[in-house]
């Protein structure tokens, strides 16, 4: 087995990688595959929960790198599916204590056991960012149609040319369809001529979003949201297939109701 | 339609395309507008050395295509109205 080791990173905090990280595993692992998730984010750890893992941490990342377990010990096996594991940061350590060779030693040794190695950047530029992007064989980078976060992507992107990274591909999170058809939100059109990188997802704003979290269920694992299909479609498509792309800007009959109602 | 909107006509997606463009060519290479006209002074001089051109005129621009940034320089040259000597 030869694992590919996909990092999620932003630049901009709070625009959906861990939620990115945590359905795109869910989405490999329903489909058969062996994924380990590593949180990257040292010192402010949120994975755990995201995924409903959190009672059942014992090692973390930094036991790990220092020593004090086993690698298999600090996998934590997901409770819903088999093939699906976890390796937690450490929430009382600072990034320092895990530096980008601790990280590709970490991947090198985990390629040999999964499919799938995904690392939850930290926000930032700086030590857990590159940690983060050391070992990885692709790169998301997942934003969201909105000003400072498009800008901070290009910020990445450009830090990723200069390491001479394999080209990222563009998660575009949060798009909120009606607002695009207002002229009042960056369309993805936009935001490809901005970032000028291949688009991988477009996942919809979404409520059920902060549903699942708070019951740490990622979404990917239900079949009814939108959002939950488009992750799942990432899925596929870091799986080679070729999936279109959900229709997220034709409007549903209520849109249309209400604008011959002159309501929009 | 917001009030605003009715105002000045265009939507806030476009402003912020628009925004995004110019700040992102700024980001990627480090070249801030005044330092955009520090460089066009220098060509300016530079290049008056050899030939007679219309420094008013001179435009200097940064564009893009893809993820590529290009320095693109439009400089008018005057007409020869060379006077020779006697």
């Amino acid at each position: 087995m030869t694992g590919t080791v996909v990092t999620i990173t932003s630049g901009k905090g709070g625009v959906g990688k861990t939620t990115a990280v945590a359905n795109i595993a869910v989405a490999l692992a329903s489909e058969g595959q062996k994924v380990v998730c590593i949180d990257g984010d040292i010192g402010l750890r949120n994975l755990d929960v995201i995924m409903g893992l959190e009672n059942r941490i014992v090692y973390d990342i930094v036991d790990v790198v220092e020593g004090r377990c086993r690698t298999r010990q600090a996998m934590i096996r997901d409770k819903r599916l088999p093939e699906l594991f976890l390796i937690p940061a450490a929430q009382t350590r600072d990034k320092n204590a895990v530096s980008p060779s601790d990280m590709v030693r970490l991947c090198d040794e985990l390629r040999g056991e999964v499919d799938w190695i995904l690392i939850d950047s930290p926000a930032g530029i700086e030590r857990g960012f590159r940690n983060a992007v050391a070992p990885a064989d692709r790169v998301l980078i997942v934003t969201n149609p909105e000003m400072s976060a498009v800008r901070d992507a290009d910020r990445v992107i450009g830090l990723l040319e200069a390491e001479e990274k394999p080209a990222p591909s563009l998660i575009i999170n949060r798009l909120n369809p009606s607002m695009v058809r207002r002229g009042d939100m960056l369309s993805v059109d936009d935001v490809y001529d901005l970032l000028r990188i291949d688009v991988i997802g477009i996942v919809p704003e979404d409520e059920n979003v902060i549903v699942a979290s708070n019951r740490g269920t990622p979404l990917a694992l239900d079949g009814k949201s939108k959002a939950g299909q488009a992750f799942r479609n990432i899925a596929r498509r870091l799986n080679g297939e070729q999936v279109p792309f959900i229709d997220l800007e034709s409007q549903s009959l209520w849109d249309r109701l209400a604008r011959l109602a002159g309501r929009k | 339609m917001g009030f605003f909107e009715r105002l000045t006509g265009k939507k806030s997606a476009r402003s912020a395309k628009e925004r995004l463009q110019l700040v992102l060519i700024h980001d990627r290479t480090d070249l801030t507008p005044t330092a955009l006209d520090t460089l066009k002074d220098d060509l300016i001089a530079v290049i008056s050395r050899h030939v007679e051109i219309d420094p008013a005129n001179v435009r200097i621009d940064l564009t893009r295509e893809g993820r590529e940034q290009r320095l693109v320089a439009d400089i008018p040259l005057r007409p020869t109205t060379r006077r020779r000597a006697n």
